[in-house]
């Protein structure tokens, strides 16, 4: 029997999948009791009481000065901005994406432009950004935008590439005009290939929100991360990133589940 | 006042370690966050592969000399602190180290958070910090800690800025972009207590020390507070004017080489050794003579400026030179009122701890054995002994 034909029985998988999640936290609770054992006080790895305790503090106790439940309030501030960003940059790319991929003369004239842009790092040219967009909410959703939308925009006009000729040529043999082959082959055949794009940005899209926070706010999940870091208050840092990873990892759940939902014929046409 | 032009915020601090007997000057060798990986570029360049040589979080460089004890000093640009480097740079820390027998590793740690937060961690044996740091992160944080340097207190070097208004009143209502929690919102807090206002009146937004020069240009923003050399900086521009800063609250903001207690009673010698480094160093530097001239010239190219830039955030430090007043001023009691505003200001903001009920969870031990807060759980200690060994000259 060769490696590669060995497969786990339903329960081995689950205790398989299960099995690094525990290493890690049983690691964690490991090296915590000995630092805890040195400095009950201990701010580096706190115990899962005190993060308890934070979050308790955080999620379910107003706060003092605002009335308001800071995790959720900084959770909904960041997923707005989230949510703006990749809602403009994923227009962008849709529209960008299709029109370039279509078009020779847009094809020649954006994409050397296009693939050089995405290449510029946003957060290396903040000051310029903060001229043009200020350093309020739309400066935030912006970076994402810029962040993003160059990516997203080379991935699907590469997706209009690859269809197959025969496709367009058929279309063009029945008399569909330049629109009517953009609206009823290719926008179709598209939009799948837009939600995968946009599941695969959801990581950057993040990392470019938290940067954001960072570096001017007054809440926000990356806000509160670098605010509380300058006191290391890992008991607090520790549960917001658990938090961001659960929220990313149901956002690419519900992205592949509105895919299957919505282009069922889609995981056919991928596995050909 | 911490930051300065280099030492930024940053997601993977790097840690560059100018140590004394390796390796050669000239030589970097490069830490990663966790103190873990060691490798010299210059080996690195020669081998053409990773040498790396592990090295403890306690910054254990490559076994030379086991017989010596060896210790670090974490420091981060700071006009107040560019002493160190200079001193490792010119043999005088090596020397002191040798007097008592020891070791001692000056590291540069490119971020200021980044240091305390490693310190308490138990990284390094001696940082330099702010008083209000020092009580906020490592006492709280259950690691107990002596200053034994009152090194000098900001004298201008904190500024709260407003865009074309000129009197500190108009600040009401304004938003106001400061990095929050740091020396800069204490000066803010002074300020608005100063006239009667509190933090209610204001509007705060958390704003990254790298970007606050770059923020000060947008039109939204109005209102900063921060530190040199960004005071200066934004200072440049005809709008700015300077309503309020430390050299109205003199001797609140102070810089301190704090040592881990378990370590200075242990080996005081270690501290014996930073003082003697430290006030032979100043009074090089501060002396009117071309030495001191091309000292200065140097620390300020150490932190990314050059000679006028550094005598003029010199000029709003006041730093006392004299061991002999550093003690004084440690042993007076305007230190323990300055110590009452901070914890304060920290307890006011949440800083003192989860769940603590009243400033008294940590107790502050100044000379002479006086107590503020818990007498069972003191952290935090002033100690002016060394100070005056050095006024004594009996290092």
């Amino acid at each position: 029997m060769r490696i590669i034909n060995l497969h786990p029985g339903r329960r081995g998988a689950r205790l398989l999948a299960a099995a690094p999640f525990v290493t890690v936290v049983v690691l964690y609770l490991i090296a915590s009791a000995i630092r805890l054992a040195a400095n009950p006080d201990d701010r580096l790895l706190p115990s899962i009481g005190k993060m308890v305790a934070a979050v308790k503090l955080m999620a379910f106790t107003q706060d003092m000065a605002t009335g308001d439940y800071l995790m959720v309030s900084d959770t909904l501030a960041s997923l707005q901005r989230l949510g703006e960003g990749l809602a403009i940059a994923i227009s962008i790319a849709f529209v960008v994406g299709i029109a370039v991929g279509m078009v020779p003369y847009l094809r020649r004239m954006f994409v050397p432009f296009i693939a050089a842009f995405s290449m510029v790092p946003p957060l290396a040219i903040l000051p310029i950004l903060f001229i043009v967009a200020g350093i309020g909410e739309a400066a935030k959703v912006t970076l994402i935008v810029i962040g993003t939308a160059p990516y997203m925009i080379r991935d699907l006009f590469m997706r209009v590439e690859e269809m197959p000729k025969a496709q367009l040529i058929k279309a063009q043999t029945l008399g569909a005009s330049s629109w009517q082959i953009a609206l009823r082959v290719v926008v179709p055949q598209m939009l799948p290939r837009l939600i995968d794009s946009l599941r695969l940005s959801l990581g950057p899209a993040w990392i470019y929100l938290i940067s954001a926070e960072a570096i001017a706010a007054q809440d926000g999940l990356g806000y509160r991360i670098f605010l509380v870091r300058r006191y290391f208050a890992m008991d607090i840092i520790i549960p917001y990133v658990l938090w961001i990873t659960l929220l990313a990892f149901l956002f690419d759940i519900l992205l592949r589940l509105l895919q299957r939902i919505a282009f069922p014929w889609f995981a056919g046409a991928k596995s050909q | 006042m911490h930051g300065g032009t280099k030492a930024r915020e940053s997601m993977d601090a790097w840690v560059r370690v100018s140590s004394l007997t390796y390796p050669r000057i000239g030589e970097d060798v490069w830490f990663n966050d966790r103190g873990l990986h060691m490798l010299t570029r210059k080996s690195f360049l020669k081998s053409g592969a990773a040498i790396a040589s592990i090295a403890a979080a306690s910054g254990v460089a490559p076994a030379r000399s086991e017989a010596k004890k060896k210790f670090t000093l974490a420091w981060t640009i700071y006009v107040g602190w560019m002493p160190w480097p200079w001193a490792a740079e010119n043999g005088i820390v090596k020397k002191w180290a040798d007097k008592y027998g020891i070791e001692i590793d000056v590291v540069e740690v490119n971020d200021y958070s980044t240091s305390i937060n490693q310190y308490t961690s138990g990284g390094f044996d001696a940082l330099t910090i702010t008083n209000m740091d020092t009580l906020a992160v490592p006492a709280v944080g259950g690691v107990d800690s002596t200053s034994i340097i009152t090194g000098d207190y900001s004298n201008g070097n904190d500024a709260v800025i407003l865009k074309d208004k000129t009197s500190f009143a108009d600040i009401k209502g304004q938003s106001i972009n400061i990095v929050q929690y740091s020396v800069s919102q204490y000066l803010l807090d002074r300020g608005l207590q100063l006239h009667g206002m509190t933090e209610r009146d204001v509007k705060v937004v958390n704003t990254s020390d790298a970007d606050m020069a770059a923020a000060y240009l947008t039109p939204e923003v109005t209102a900063v507070v921060t530190w040199n050399p960004i005071v200066e900086q934004i200072m440049q521009n005809k709008s700015a004017h300077n309503v309020f800063n430390s050299s109205q609250i003199p001797g609140e903001i102070l810089d301190l080489v704090i040592v881990n207690t378990k370590t200075l009673n242990a080996h005081p010698e270690f501290a014996k050794a930073l003082c003697g480094i430290w006030y032979e160093t100043l009074g090089i530097m501060l002396a009117d003579t071309d030495k001191a001239k091309a000292a200065q010239t140097e620390m300020g190219k150490l932190s990314g400026t050059d000679y006028a830039g550094f005598a003029s955030q010199l000029a709003t430090t006041h730093l006392f030179s004299d061991p002999a007043n550093a003690a004084d001023f440690t042993r007076g009691s305007s230190l323990i009122t300055t110590m009452e505003y901070v914890r304060k200001f920290l307890f006011a903001q949440g800083l003192m701890g989860q769940g603590a009920t009243s400033p008294d969870v940590v107790g502050i031990e100044f000379p002479g054995g006086h107590i503020m807060g818990d007498p069972k759980n003191v952290m935090f200690r002033f100690n002016a002994d060394y100070m005056a060994m050095a006024a004594a000259k009996s290092l």
